[in-house]
């Protein structure tokens, strides 16, 4: 197949699907449809709590689905053993700060029932290459939940309060966060370890390190050393560009671990998300583990891609004095040299091309 | 090689005055100043291309990776909430969002409160916090003269010095959040660019405290 063939976003499905595949993760396919039901009971996971809904002919509302990851948790079997799965599908929601809904294609794994640091380990990898796969300038921020919620544990603040410091640390505002922080009351060393932690931003490795040093509660610490597992693990795997980043938050109703999101150059957005959701699985009556990312592929057009030279190599040129036969004969030449080519009355508009094959009476004389 | 960041200042007084921040912290761009039809302004030695935008298009701007970092005031991020960092408080353009109203006006909480504003999220979520359920009316400009006029029974809007409330009878009833200039970035470009834009917000801030 000539590369020209797929646009990026089909090239990037088809090289995703592969890694996946690669690492024995089996292809998931769900309907179109859910009962809206599951998204009102999980509002709070959706990235966007709109969600379009209709009645089913039995008078049941269902709704388009906005997200994958609801889907395959409510139909994974409860068995205890370990499934890796991986989709392609296309998700109906309103962007943030978008008007209206737009059909989203996403890709993405869940590696569902036991997650031990190899598996969890894999799915970093799987999301660093799946960006990699996307463009050579790349960057996963990492982080788990565990090292922030550790530290805002040592003080009595109810869940308003916490979710409005770890808003403020998700947009690195630190001058906001010392001012929630006196205004809630919150100590003077939490204050101090919650900006320590939103600075220290870098490399995983390097910035673990200077991490460590920090004087953090134990349950902080114990995340840290999950951390520190998967920079090993990143290194045996020769990855790089992987930052460590606490601002990397997500709803801790749900996530209960490692977090992250990853950014290529070229497109304003994070464009993958991902992390460890054991609380949802709970939540969904589900016993244990589970991680995964997804790979959103909307804005994949904005990537730059080499432009072909010719809108088609080879231009047939034909008027109503060419048998059809010699119309098919070159064609065939043309197919058999593997030229791509586009067949047209001579009176139409030309489109560029490389060569230019002519049928016409004129050009029989 | 040296990256270029775009930023996007607010038109206007407060864009002046960010201005004279970056100017100060050695990102300065003498053009941008004077009288011309240009649109983009740049220093390529200090690294810096500025650019004027209408104030509440700044976060836009950001967000959506046109600019690499912006100005903005806190009562656009407020109410438009975009997904970037808030990186630091340049201490301009103070000012209070405010619930302000009759001077002698008090909620008897027995029927739905009017509340006339330019910003209707931030009222939204005020007053939600509250329970308090609101007719939100949403307006462009002469805020006060909702309340006095009878369309309102309240306004959220922000309060500098109270003078043209207290002028017309009003004053502030309740204060929301304080308000200042802001500096954002782009999540995804502070990514790639983030070397020069932690060197930026460090001079900025050096600018800003002295």
């Amino acid at each position: 197949m000539k590369p020209e063939t797929l646009t990026t976003q089909e090239r990037i499905v088809f090289e995703l699907r592969e890694l996946y595949l690669g690492c024995g993760y089996r292809p998931y396919k769900v309907g179109k449809f859910e009962e809206y039901d599951l998204y009102m009971r999980n509002k709070k996971f959706l990235a966007s709590e709109q969600v379009l809904t209709f009645s089913d002919t039995n008078g049941k509302l269902k709704a388009l689905k906005p997200d994958v990851t609801l889907s395959i948790i409510k139909n994974a079997k409860d068995d205890g053993r370990s499934q890796k799965l991986c989709y392609t599908e296309t998700v109906y929601r309103v962007p943030r700060n978008a008007y209206g809904f737009r059909e989203i294609l996403q890709t993405g794994l869940e590696c569902i029932g036991r997650v031990d640091d190899y598996a969890a380990g894999e799915v970093l990898m799987l999301a660093a290459r799946s960006l990699e796969r996307i463009c050579e300038r790349y960057v996963l921020d990492v982080s788990d939940v565990g090292v922030l919620s550790g530290v805002l544990a040592e003080e009595p603040i109810g869940d308003a309060d916490c979710a409005r410091l770890l808003s403020l640390v998700g947009e690195k505002n630190l001058h906001g966060l010392s001012a929630a922080c006196a205004e809630m009351g919150v100590s003077q060393l939490t204050s101090e370890r919650l900006t320590k932690l939103v600075s220290a931003c870098g490399p995983l490795q390097e910035t673990l390190d200077r991490v460590e040093l920090l004087d953090l509660p134990q349950t902080s610490r114990e995340a840290l050393a999950g951390l520190r597992r998967m920079s090993d693990m990143l290194t045996a795997y020769g990855i790089g560009n992987v930052n460590l980043d606490f601002s990397v938050v997500n709803d801790m109703d749900y996530y209960n671990g490692l977090v992250f999101r990853g950014f290529v150059e070229g497109i304003p957005a994070g464009i993958l998300a991902g992390g460890r959701y054991d609380n949802l699985l709970l939540r969904m009556g589900k016993h244990g583990e589970a991680i995964g990312f997804a790979v959103y592929l909307d804005q994949l057009e904005r990537l730059a891609s080499a432009k072909p030279a010719y809108q088609t190599e080879a231009l047939v040129l034909y008027d109503d004095q060419t048998d059809p036969l010699e119309i098919v004969r070159a064609t065939e030449e043309l197919c058999a040299r593997g030229v791509s080519f586009r067949v047209q009355r001579e009176e139409e508009p030309c489109p560029t091309c490389r060569e230019i094959v002519r049928l016409t009476k004129e050009a029989n004389i | 090689m040296k990256r270029m960041i775009n930023i996007a200042l607010p038109k206007g007084r407060l864009g002046e005055k960010a201005y004279a921040l970056f100017a100060r912290a050695g990102y300065d761009c003498p053009e941008l100043l004077e009288e011309n039809r240009k649109l983009t302004f740049e220093n390529e030695s200090a690294g810096v291309r500025y650019f004027w935008v209408k104030p509440s298009d700044v976060a836009i701007y950001v967000e959506r990776g046109a600019a690499d970092i912006g100005v903005a005031g806190k009562d656009i991020l407020l109410e438009y909430a975009p997904d970037v960092y808030e990186l630091l408080d340049l201490g301009i353009g103070k000012c209070r969002m405010c619930v302000a109203g009759p001077k002698d006006f008090s909620d008897s909480h027995t029927g739905i409160l009017r509340v006339a504003t330019k910003f209707p999220a931030i009222a939204r979520r005020y007053y939600a916090a509250q329970s308090r359920e609101i007719d939100v009316i949403r307006l462009n400009g002469s805020i006060e003269l909702a309340p006095i006029l009878g369309l309102s029974d309240v306004i959220v809007d922000i309060v500098e010095t109270g003078k043209t409330l207290a002028e017309n009878g009003l004053g502030v009833l309740e204060e929301i959040e304080p308000i200042s200039a802001r500096l954002i970035a782009n999540k995804a470009h502070y990514k790639f660019k983030g070397e020069e834009i932690e060197t930026l917000r460090k001079m900025l801030e050096r600018a800003v405290n002295a």
